[in-house]
């Protein structure tokens, strides 16, 4: 559908023109929200908004090493422990699921066997569950089994997160790719598992390594198991942001400030899953 | 013995490489199984005892109008929120779908909401919807009078643009996808004939995108149906905007009536279950026709 040949350079440019309004619409909070960031507390307050004002980290400085503000009480929350939180339950979330999820994906791409279809649609129902149905029953049993406020509990029930997708997905890369060449590696001696490690693997490497970048950046967003099932030495940096509001004030800069840190990680992953990013959004429905 | 090791091994093979991925679903399903038996409880976290209580809580729930009224407001929400970021997300499809300068930019700019935890983008716009923030600055400029964007009566639309503004982008790659992929040559003998574009949109665009207009809008009711984050970022479930999955939030952890919360929970997923399997049913349907292969 590469119809710009025939465009007229008139009708180029009100393209381009309402591409940027929309552009304006979409990176217009970001960017006010990086400004306020960088803003003194007076400015901030300012009844006239500033567009142009002497830049301080004095909110950087207050929420990563605590401190006093010039406005409230020294920091009420330890959002550097929020963002270690972050990191470490999103990232083992997803290792667990790769390590559990990618030769499950390549059994239901590759094999015939009873219920296959049943199990694919159970990993895919939970993506559509309403989180609290399943959120009250496992937070009654993670205060039975001492699993409430844990890094356990929540890499575990981060899996509704990663699980289905990295099923899902990666079962798609592997039936793009043929079945001869893992047939003649068979042929010539290879186990199922030579033939998943030197051969599968190896060829879905990059859609492999995109359906990673995605589940981590999904888990990354999650607020709501973050914030029920977890407490203040568990809690993400999605649910410490919001420790910035309470309830005598906001603080507004030290908010903005936690913001654009905790966007940071997934904003830069996105850049490099641009390609892969239509597939991992519908679970494989579309290969783009 | 090799014959026998073989069958043995095609049989449970592909059992054997998916059970980690089992186990974790089982223990995933036996808190969903834990779910239904709760919701035919009196389980109330703060009373040691709980009883079977049959079909009490669903039954309560259908005479219960603080349940409709939540089941109302989230079935609002979910179609404000479709009706506008379906159509603009088309737009914009189109609009990139076209090869002029720049268009890697702004194909970047556009995953940029979509990119960013949900709770935080409500955060972002809570601070711009702030009575003294720029949006009212902005509003002011043209003389009106400053909007209460959170308060009650423009809650629900507050919280409708902020979900059009992160998920446009979601309905707008998955239809430039769809753009990208049709064939061309319809198009050519359009050219040919010259037809007017409205006819072309009409009569080629649409029905060839179909399956993807389909898929979008099956993505965006799930979630829509189940929104919690923007809710609790902004007004924590102010009256206007008590979408379901937010009241039963506050039934559970603040009144502890784990059993009636989750038959509310159970209720609404039936609903999301039944929408779903319509949904896939049409875009199945849509697929056939568009590619003549059976899925």
């Amino acid at each position: 559908m590469k119809r710009s040949r025939y465009l007229a350079p008139k009708r180029q440019t009100l393209i381009w023109l309402a591409l940027a309004g929309y552009a304006v619409f979409a990176l217009f909070p970001l960017i006010w929200v990086v400004m306020m960031s960088f803003k003194s507390h007076i400015d901030i307050i300012s009844p006239v908004p500033k567009f142009i004002f002497t830049p301080s980290l004095e909110n950087y400085k207050a929420i990563l090493f605590g401190g006093q503000s010039m406005q409230y009480e020294a920091g009420q929350t330890d959002f550097l422990l929020y963002f270690k939180n972050s990191c470490i339950i999103t990232i083992s979330a997803v290792v667990l699921s790769l390590l559990a999820g990618v030769p499950a994906s390549y059994a239901l791409a590759r094999y015939r066997f009873r219920f296959k279809d049943d199990i694919a649609f159970t990993f895919l129902s939970f993506r559509f569950a309403p989180e609290i149905a399943v959120i009250i029953p496992i937070y009654i049993l993670y205060q039975k089994l001492h699993l409430y406020n844990t890094y356990v509990g929540l890499i575990f029930v981060y899996q509704l997160i990663t699980l289905p997708l990295i099923v899902w997905i990666i079962r798609g890369y592997f039936e793009d790719i043929s079945v001869e060449i893992e047939q003649a590696a068979k042929l010539d001696g290879y186990s199922w598992w030579g033939v998943f490690t030197k051969i599968a693997l190896p060829l879905v490497k990059p859609g492999l390594a995109s359906t990673a970048v995605l589940a981590f950046i999904f888990a990354w967003n999650n607020f709501i198991f973050g914030l029920i099932l977890g407490s203040s030495d568990t809690y993400p940096s999605t649910v410490g942001t919001l420790g910035f509001i309470s309830y005598e004030s906001v603080l507004w800069g030290q908010m903005a400030a936690a913001t654009v840190i905790t966007i940071m990680p997934p904003l830069i992953l996105a850049i490099f899953i641009q390609k892969y990013l239509v597939r991992g959004l519908t679970m494989g429905a579309i290969r783009g | 013995m090799k014959q026998g090791e073989r069958r043995w091994q095609d049989r449970y093979l592909p059992y054997l490489i998916i059970l980690p991925a089992l186990a974790l679903t089982i223990g995933i399903l036996y808190p969903f199984v834990l779910a239904v038996i709760y919701s035919l409880t009196d389980y109330r976290l703060v009373s040691p005892t709980r009883h079977f209580i049959g079909l009490s809580n669903y039954l309560d729930s259908f005479l219960d109008i603080n349940f409709w009224y939540s089941l109302a407001v989230t079935l609002l929400y979910a179609a404000l929120t479709i009706i506008i970021e379906v159509p603009l997300g088309l737009g914009v499809a189109m609009l990139l779908n076209h090869e002029i300068r720049g268009i890697r930019s702004f194909r970047f700019i556009l995953i940029i909401p979509l990119m960013m935890p949900p709770v935080i983008a409500a955060l972002m716009w809570k601070m711009i919807m702030a009575e003294n923030g720029i949006l009212n600055y902005f509003i002011g400029l043209i003389g009106a009078a400053p909007v209460p964007w959170l308060a009650n009566t423009y809650s629900l639309l507050s919280i409708v643009l902020i979900d059009v503004w992160l998920y446009t982008p979601f309905c707008a790659i998955i239809l430039l996808a769809g753009l990208q992929s049709l064939p061309k040559e319809p198009y050519e003998s359009a050219l040919v004939d010259r037809a007017s574009a409205f006819f072309v949109f009409r009569r080629l665009t649409l029905p060839m995108l179909k399956p993807f207009l389909i898929l979008t809008i099956l993505f965006r009711t799930m979630d829509s149906l189940k929104m919690f984050d923007l809710i609790y970022a902004t007004t924590k479930g102010s009256h206007s905007t008590m979408l379901i999955q937010v009241s039963a939030y506050y039934e559970a952890f603040r009144w502890y009536n784990m059993g009636k919360s989750l038959s509310h929970m159970i209720i609404i997923w039936v609903v999301i279950f039944i929408v779903s399997r319509i949904l896939v049913s049409w875009w199945n349907r849509a697929m056939q026709r568009a590619t003549g292969i059976e899925r």
